[in-house]
């Protein structure tokens, strides 16, 4: 499988920057996510590998071949839309088949080849059936035999399961996953919902206002987010606003916090952010002074089974908590608490 | 069911039924009533002083048995379906075109083509006339830059005719053609992109298939508004020209003879709608069999 590298690629609507000076390698055979909000520019750099839209600088390259003014038609990308775009006169079969047809296959050898495709996306025998005839995860399995059926060297997809109910969606990341493993295939998802990313890839790419702001296996962007915008995007997240006092040592609420993790190369009394992911925080009964410590109030208790989420009200900061319920605290709402931040889960973002 | 539900919506239920009563007054009016006259008249009895009287003959309808007639109806028949495939093969490239513009521009077509249509027959007929003429026509520019040895008249002639006709017409076509066309998603020709289609194979296997029933509604409009067209053929072209609609105007206008043109228009009526159910019923067999 080939290399994708993106090298300084600027797209420009008018005065609008979509895309602004990406550069990304990604490794063939890989599934990469490019996660962002909508109108990060997420979707238009995926169409400028596919060559629908054309860079307005930098350049697009596969393997060692610079792909950048290749017409679409002639790069062999296979792509699932966002609207699936299935073709309405077809059915299933010579949708799927359509671009084999174009590349002059015979009758036989197509029908063969949507027979298997259908098998490869578990749903043998309707390739007679009409599109109209599907129900929208039957589509989307069809849009993505369609996509696989030139067997393209990188397989494209935009926003594939945003159409879907959230059980289905969450089947049909596992089976993509698991299709994309069994052909080893250089696959690149754009979506907007980071359980999709992380269930899907191994590399994410998470961007905002046109530009790259981390790329990193899942786990890694979770556990240590480049900046505040990634933190806040990827899971919930507890940002509490700091002052650097020393290297591992900031000031938070007029508390002294120890920290394990970033923020070494920050000069000291600059303004920074703590992180703490929600399931690291422990709520302790009544006020206990201690280390890495605020006290509070409980403002809410959600309790949904499963898990238990007590937001707390340290003075002013809603801190957000979760845990198992084995390990919930006998608070009620309004009850004083403390709060307590391991320093090992903590990390410092630079604004 | 349906009755029992009305009934118990009290005051209510007479409204779903007073509604459609002004529209179908007005059809009625202005649709039936002058058609049943038309019937009428075509089954009078004419007079050779020129007026008629009511009675039952088909005498009329007897008479387009002879040649002329039948010849000038096929004659219509084929310049209708001429300008209507010319207004396809034109229009539907157009309006494509015209729908992937920016928005800004799109609205200046349509505004342009919309004061097309403010043109009557009488008009567009009579200017090219004009632009046809020896004297003031397109052929003098033609000689200015050396591609004619001296000017000529380019009327009466069957070209004058197609060409204006379709310039009548090929407004129209593009009207009906765009809401069709901009609903198309971009995303259906990207996709075919993406498959390895050319821009223009693209066009060929995905749009013009997709848009076969706005296509087909075109040309059976285009059609019938060609059949209709009476000054077009009377201004530019020769009497071998004209069309059954000239000749139905010169029996009912010139030879005062209201019967049989009444007996002409029942004959172009039933043409135009057996030809437009054919196309129709042609059109679903095509959609059942895909």
């Amino acid at each position: 499988m080939l290399d994708l590298s993106l090298i300084d690629i600027t797209k420009q609507f008018g005065q609008v920057t979509a895309v602004s000076d990406v550069n990304l390698h990604l490794d063939g055979g890989n599934m990469v996510s490019f996660l962002g909000p909508s109108g990060c520019g997420k979707t238009t750099l995926l169409r400028m590998i596919a060559g629908l839209d054309l860079p307005t600088r930098g350049h697009v390259r596969l393997g060692d071949r610079d792909l950048t003014h290749t017409p679409a038609h002639q790069r062999n990308m296979g792509m699932v839309f966002q609207s699936l775009a299935l073709f309405p006169h077809l059915s299933v079969g010579d949708n799927i088949t359509y671009g084999l047809k174009i590349r002059g296959t015979s009758r036989d050898e197509r029908a063969s080849r949507a027979e298997q495709l259908l098998e490869l996306v578990r749903l043998p025998g309707i390739a007679g059936r009409h599109i109209s005839q599907l129900s929208g995860g039957q589509r989307q399995r069809v849009a993505i035999a369609r996509a696989l059926a030139l067997e393209p060297d990188v397989f494209l997809l935009d926003e594939p399961l945003s159409a879907l109910d959230a059980n289905l969606r969450e089947a049909m990341q596992i089976e993509l996953r698991q299709l994309q493993q069994r052909l080893g295939i250089t696959t690149i998802v754009v979506t907007h919902d980071q359980g999709e990313a992380m269930t899907m890839s191994d590399l994410v790419v998470v961007m905002s206002d046109a530009q790259v702001q981390q790329v990193g296996p899942p786990l890694e962007i979770y556990r240590r987010p480049a900046n505040t915008f990634v933190a806040d995007f990827i899971g919930t997240s507890n940002l509490l606003p700091g002052r650097m006092e020393a290297p591992g040592r900031v000031l938070v609420a007029g508390r002294s916090f120890e920290i394990s993790r970033g923020g070494d190369d920050v000069p000291p009394d600059s303004e920074v952010t703590v992180l703490v992911r929600p399931e690291e925080v422990h709520v302790l009964p009544d006020h206990q002074d201690g280390p890495n410590r605020l006290p509070g109030s409980v403002d809410f208790i959600r309790d949904i089974g499963a898990t238990v989420e007590i937001i707390v009200d340290c003075a002013g900061e809603k801190v957000t908590s979760m845990m198992t319920p084995k390990d919930r605290p006998s608070a009620e709402v309004g009850a004083q608490v403390t709060v307590e931040f391991p320093a090992g889960a903590c990390i410092v973002l630079r604004d | 069911m349906a009755a029992s539900e009305t009934a118990s919506r009290p005051g209510g239920d007479r409204g779903p039924w007073l509604l459609p009563i002004f529209p179908t007054i007005m059809i009625g009016l202005f649709f039936v009533i002058p058609f049943v006259l038309i019937v009428a008249v075509s089954v009078a009895h004419q007079y050779p002083e020129g007026y008629y009287e009511p009675a039952f003959e088909l005498t009329h309808f007897r008479r387009f048995l002879k040649s002329i007639f039948i010849n000038t109806a096929l004659f219509s028949v084929g310049v209708a379906a001429l300008v209507a495939s010319i207004c396809l093969v034109l229009g539907f490239p157009f309006t494509y075109f015209i729908t992937r513009l920016p928005r800004r521009a799109q609205v200046l077509w349509l505004v342009y083509i919309l004061a097309q249509l403010s043109l009557s027959e009488v008009l567009i007929a009579f200017s090219w006339q004009v632009l046809l003429s020896k004297t003031a026509g397109v052929a003098n520019i033609l000689v200015w830059v050396g591609l004619l040895e001296k000017s000529v008249s380019f009327y009466p002639s069957f070209g004058a005719v197609l060409l204006a006709l379709t310039y009548l017409v090929l407004p129209f076509s593009v009207l009906i053609l765009y809401p069709a066309l901009s609903r198309l998603e971009p995303e259906v020709t990207e996709a075919a992109r993406t498959l390895g289609a050319s821009p223009v194979r693209t066009f060929f296997t995905v749009v013009v298939p997709i848009m076969r029933p706005p296509i087909v509604a075109t040309g059976i409009t285009m059609f019938v508004f060609t059949l209709g067209a009476v000054l077009v053929p009377q201004v530019l072209g020769r009497p071998q020209h004209w069309t059954l609609s000239v000749l139905i105007t010169d029996q009912a206008v010139f030879q005062s003879n209201m019967p049989f043109a009444a007996a002409l228009a029942i004959f172009l009526l039933t043409l135009s709608m057996a030809l437009v159910g054919l196309t129709i019923w042609i059109n679903r067999r095509y959609e059942v069999k895909a």
